[in-house]
């Protein structure tokens, strides 16, 4: 019955943070963007440009390597009798999580795995975006110390936990039945940038082939970004640590030999040098993550597993994506958007009134 | 004298939490802790174990848990 889940040690979780970071810098060289081998949030909101919930010419792209994420961490929750199919812990409070933490996140230009991508490939902003993060998480601390949750899952169907994995097949499928076409920024329904981050992109068998891998190995360990810094500043527990900084070393060590490491803080890749923004945006992402207990990655790992909550997160966030691009909320190499900072103080503000609000009831 | 955390249903951190929380109470000798997933049993034995705690038993239910820590 005990049987050792070897992934869930400490070499375990290295062994995983070091296969992640490799794997994103060589995605990187096979034609992902700049310090953007893997980064859930931008690759989310790529996908809700794909399918026109946003219309950024440049950022639309059904991305494999979230299908396989999802894909990944289902089989690997079968195989090892995981599957658990879930739901009923306050799913709207979750979806509106999700939308704030892609505002956040796109105000900075990356999520908690992009940022320390960034910051393995040279760009000094990225330093200020992790800060924020932790800043942000450590908010978050304050209110589950607080009794702040969110309240009890009920097991459901099968079914249940079938629906985001089976939405990412079908992204798979209209991807394989509307390929791209050469010249074309429209493929049937989708939507394909000719330009820009969208337009880059390692073989989409490559992509998912990797995916699939991260999504059954991060199911195995457990590893979330967001718990890395929570569970350090919480309990003082660095086990889900050692995975976030193999992750940043390899990619490190993996830049380096790629020729992929550019040190500075202007002219980087995908990104801006607003500090204070990109210092504010990864503050409200890190809060939203803590509250909604997961890394945008761990998010859609959890929803493999059959955790229909963490589903409904990851829908928040490519609703969230869309509004981020509509609205001028995202940030680009320029700065932030129109109206970026509004929506950062509104995103706090939220987020600050659920933390408060949702706390246990005295026995 | 043993006291019975229910964790089930609770997503991480709150079953970490909770259990540490009865732990620093210090008032039972033993502490049972319900779980529903893995990751949630994972999580509780290793912090129950940075804490000084054995874990006396982890037997299984359904798709229940029920983690018996004894106090080091």
């Amino acid at each position: 019955m005990n049987r050792k889940n070897i992934f869930a040690t400490r070499w375990g979780m290295i062994s995983v943070g070091a296969f992640i970071g490799i794997l994103a810098a060589l995605l990187q060289k096979l034609g992902n963007p700049g310090n953007m081998g893997i980064c859930v949030a931008c690759f989310e909101r790529d996908i809700a440009g794909a399918l026109g919930l946003h219309r950024a010419a440049v950022v639309q792209y059904i991305r494999p390597e979230i299908i396989g994420f999802v894909l990944g961490s289902l089989i690997a929750a079968y195989l090892f009798k995981e599957y658990r199919p879930r739901v009923g812990s306050a799913p709207i409070v979750r979806f509106v999580l999700g939308a704030f933490a892609m505002i956040g996140a796109l105000v900075f230009l990356g999520c908690p795995w992009r940022a320390v991508l960034r910051l393995a490939g040279g760009d000094g902003n990225a330093i200020l975006g992790l800060l924020g993060l932790t800043f942000g998480i450590w908010v978050g601390t304050l209110f589950l110390k607080n009794g702040y949750n969110l309240g009890r899952t009920q097991s459901t169907h099968t079914t249940v936990g079938w629906m985001l994995p089976l939405m990412m097949l079908g992204f798979l499928l209209l991807m394989l039945v509307f390929p791209p076409v050469s010249g074309q920024e429209k493929s049937g329904v989708l939507f394909y940038s000719q330009k820009g981050p969208g337009a880059m992109h390692a073989p989409l068998l490559i992509s998912l082939i990797v995916g699939l891998g991260i999504g059954f190995l991060a199911q195995r360990s457990r590893f979330c970004t967001m718990g890395a810094i929570r569970d350090t500043v919480l309990f003082g527990q660095t086990h889900l640590l050692i995975g976030f900084i193999s992750l940043i070393v390899f990619a490190f060590l993996t830049n380096l030999i790629l020729g992929q490491f550019n040190p500075g803080f202007a002219g980087q890749p995908v990104a801006h040098t607003q500090h204070v923004w990109n210092f504010a945006g990864m503050t409200l992402a890190g809060l939203a993550f803590a509250l909604a207990g997961g890394c945008p990655g761990r998010q859609l790992f959890l929803a493999g597993e059959g955790d229909g909550d963490a589903a409904v997160f990851v829908l928040g966030m490519i609703v969230g994506a869309g509004f981020a691009h509509n609205f001028g909320l995202a940030s680009s190499p320029k700065g932030v958007g129109p109206h970026g900072i509004a929506a950062v103080i509104i995103g706090l503000l939220v987020c600050l009134f659920i933390g408060w609000t949702m706390k246990r009831k005295k026995a | 004298m043993s006291v019975t955390v229910d964790a089930r249903g609770l997503s991480c951190p709150q079953p970490v939490i909770m259990t540490l929380d009865e732990i620093k109470k210090g008032t039972d000798a033993e502490i049972i802790v319900l779980v529903d997933t893995d990751t949630s049993k994972e999580n509780v034995t290793r912090a129950a174990e940075s804490q000084g705690c054995r874990i006396h038993e982890v037997s299984s239910a359904g798709e229940e848990y029920r983690i018996t820590l004894v106090r080091g």
